[in-house]
């Protein structure tokens, strides 16, 4: 979801990863006749989002606790529940958004929280504290938030986009036609036609769900891909001039040219929270603690905010940051454009009524 | 040389692990994805276990079935392609001298070094609006138009207009023509390399023109070669999903995209396993009709 590269780079600690785990199970499992909980051995399993964490973070981690960090990377919430869904490999702490926190949730995929052994969650803003898809973070605590919005080309669009209209209205695409770009993701696209349509983001409502689809449909002669998490380097090179993308994304390619913005339409988006989580049947609870503690650290935090440019919970981390990233709309959305915005909730059953949606506007 | 059928122990030995092998690996996977596709998807996306034909009668719902042709259609296109490309390709290195033979087929088999991710990818900046390929037509372009106000004509071609060569079916068809060409030289070059030069001889010999002998005797013999090849290169490409997800534009989905959607973001592994399935019936079917001719055909030979 957070970039190409984290689709597609090949994962090369896997095998590690595996001989680590194998090795991690016999030695804990020997270690825990005698010693209690505390004495954990001094490994980590981390599972995250590609290029989501800072340069330093793991290492200083490690200087600080002398524990050793075995770090996989995952493209996307359904790969990591594919991985965790028959089971935990072996892992201790992973990074779901939102939804999938929930659904994780009604499975009994997460343990929860000792807040006690997290006080750093001291420093999160208060917004952030009582999420509805865990209530009073008793599984979860939030780590990055971000928006999906359009990033454009400002010499190549008429004035400043303001609206979803511009690439969801076939008149008013036309302008742009074959220079525009959406996500490849159905219920992102789904999501954002239905929120400038006035309806609700997590609508079970076939009806409104099929003008969604109609919509699009219409629109999309005038749409040059779908893009697979590469849209901020199509808007770079040239390819588009606009594209859906998530905001971090085209934070990190608005660094390179400053031709290019991103905008939160008026209508409302998504926004979506990821959050630090430790599955069930993780080998190595206290150190996952400990690990999501060390992350909301005040000057850590800073660090990973500095280097990935997703907006931040963590509201002293904030605070102390330079304006180029609390000023950035690309960061942070402003307040009157968020209030539109809602998180995507797991539809559940329903799912397959965005699922032939989106077959039916691939397929036309 | 002694029959393996009497010296069986020997055959089991030999058969034994390779055996194994596809049944733990092959079999068993495949079986276990037919019952999926029997089975209910659960609110959060759960595989239960049950006895409905549902997943089946909405793989068979005319936009499914559409998807389905469309694939089939772009993978035969891909074929013949791969074929025209192709066979001139075997042609060449099995008539090559022989100690140019082993070079050209590492050439053939070189882009396989290389992962399949950086090479779809290199397409997208060779065929991009500002990539490879435009930017040579832009310099070809440049000297024509410089060549022209030479003669006395300024501007005669006018401005550059990039072609839109990526996000279409064209690139998806490029793409896997690309991936998939050396599974069709390969198995035509190795029956190429074993035909009998002497019938093209002799068909030469006794007044059948260069096309007549490709035709009426080259490509007959080499039948076998061409339609193991054409299958390899029809059913790969006909299941992609990679090359259309990144160089297809709004209408590629094909069937292989549908089905990594059905296990991935829908969550719907039982519906994925139907459309699975639903491919492999006809390959099933296929074969099954191919055993029994083959059978009727012994049988009626050794009745005459």
């Amino acid at each position: 979801m957070k970039t190409m590269r984290g689709r597609f780079l090949p994962r090369i600690s896997r095998r590690a990863f595996m001989q680590g785990s194998a090795a991690a199970v016999g030695i804990s499992f020997a270690g825990s006749a005698g010693r209690s909980w505390s004495a954990e051995e001094k490994r980590l399993n981390v599972y995250n989002w590609d290029t989501y964490i800072g340069e330093t973070t793991l290492g200083t981690f490690n200087a600080r606790t002398g524990i050793v960090v075995q770090y996989d990377l995952y493209a996307d919430n359904e790969e990591l529940f594919a991985k965790l869904k028959e089971g935990n490999p072996g892992y201790d702490v992973i990074v779901p958004s939102d939804y999938m926190v929930e659904d994780m949730l009604a499975l009994n995929m997460l343990t929860p929280l000792d807040h006690s052994k997290i006080p750093n969650i001291r420093h999160l803003d208060g917004a952030f504290t009582n999420p509805a898809y865990d209530p009073g973070m008793k599984h979860s605590v939030p780590y990055m938030w971000g928006t999906i919005g359009l990033g454009y080309r400002k010499s190549k669009v008429d004035g400043p986009l303001v609206s979803w209209a511009d690439v969801f209205e076939p008149e008013r695409a036309k302008r742009y036609s074959g220079r525009i770009a959406y996500l490849g993701d159905m219920r992102a696209v789904l999501g954002c036609a239905l929120k400038y349509l006035g309806y609700g983001m997590n609508t079970t409502n076939a009806s409104e769900i099929a003008k969604a689809r109609d919509l699009l449909i219409a629109t999309k002669p005038h749409i040059k891909t779908f893009a697979e998490d590469n849209g901020q380097d199509l808007l770079l090179s040239g390819e588009v001039d606009i594209t859906m993308e998530w905001s971090g994304d085209i934070a990190a390619v608005m660094e390179e040219d400053d031709d290019l913005t991103y905008v939160v339409p008026q209508e409302g988006s998504n926004v979506w929270v990821d959050n630090l989580c430790i599955p069930t049947g993780a080998p190595h609870p206290e150190n996952a603690h400990n690990f999501i503690n060390f992350v909301h650290d005040v000057d850590v935090h800073m660090e990973i905010a500095n280097t990935i440019y997703f907006a931040t919970p963590n509201k002293d981390a904030k605070d102390r940051m330079p304006a180029e990233y609390t000023e950035n709309p690309a960061v942070f959305a402003p307040q009157e454009v968020l209030k539109n915005c809602e998180a995507l909730l797991s539809v559940g059953e329903h799912t397959r009524l965005y699922d032939e949606a989106w077959t039916a506007i691939q397929a036309s | 040389m002694e029959d393996w059928r009497k010296n069986k122990g020997a055959f089991a030995i030999f058969l034994g692990p390779a055996s194994f092998w596809l049944l733990l690996f092959f079999v068993i996977p495949l079986i276990l994805v037919w019952v999926y596709s029997f089975g209910e998807r659960g609110p959060q996306g759960q595989t239960y276990l049950a006895l409905s034909f549902e997943n089946y009668l909405r793989a068979i719902e005319p936009i499914h079935l559409g998807i389905m042709l469309k694939s089939i259609w772009i993978g035969a296109i891909s074929t013949a392609v791969c074929l025209v490309v192709g066979f001139p390709v075997a042609m060449g290195i099995a008539f090559a001298p022989s100690r140019w033979k082993n070079p050209l087929l590492l050439i053939v088999v070189l882009p396989f070094f290389t992962n399949l991710l950086i090479r779809t990818y290199a397409w997208i900046a060779v065929l991009r609006t500002r990539g490879f390929l435009n930017f040579g037509l832009e310099w070809v372009h440049e000297k024509a138009n410089w060549l022209f106000a030479l003669a006395g004509f300024p501007a005669a071609l006018g401005e550059f207009v990039p072609l839109e060569l990526l996000y279409n079916q064209y690139a998806v068809v490029i793409g896997l023509v690309y991936v998939h060409l050396p599974f069709l030289i390969l198995p035509l070059y190795a029956t190429l390399e074993k035909l009998d030069r002497s019938y093209l001889e002799a068909s030469l010999d006794l007044g059948a023109g260069q096309w007549r002998t490709f035709f009426s005797v080259l490509v007959p013999l080499v039948m076998p070669g061409i339609v193991s090849g054409a299958l390899l290169v029809f059913i790969l490409s006909m299941g992609n999903f990679l090359v259309p997800d990144l160089l297809g534009g709004t209408d590629s989905l094909m069937i292989g995209n549908l089905i990594a959607r059905e296990y991935g973001a829908a969550r719907d592994w039982p519906f994925g396993s139907a459309l699975s399935f639903m491919i492999m019936y006809p390959v099933f079917i296929f074969f099954v009709i191919n055993a029994m001719v083959a059978r009727y055909r012994t049988r009626r030979r050794a009745e005459v």
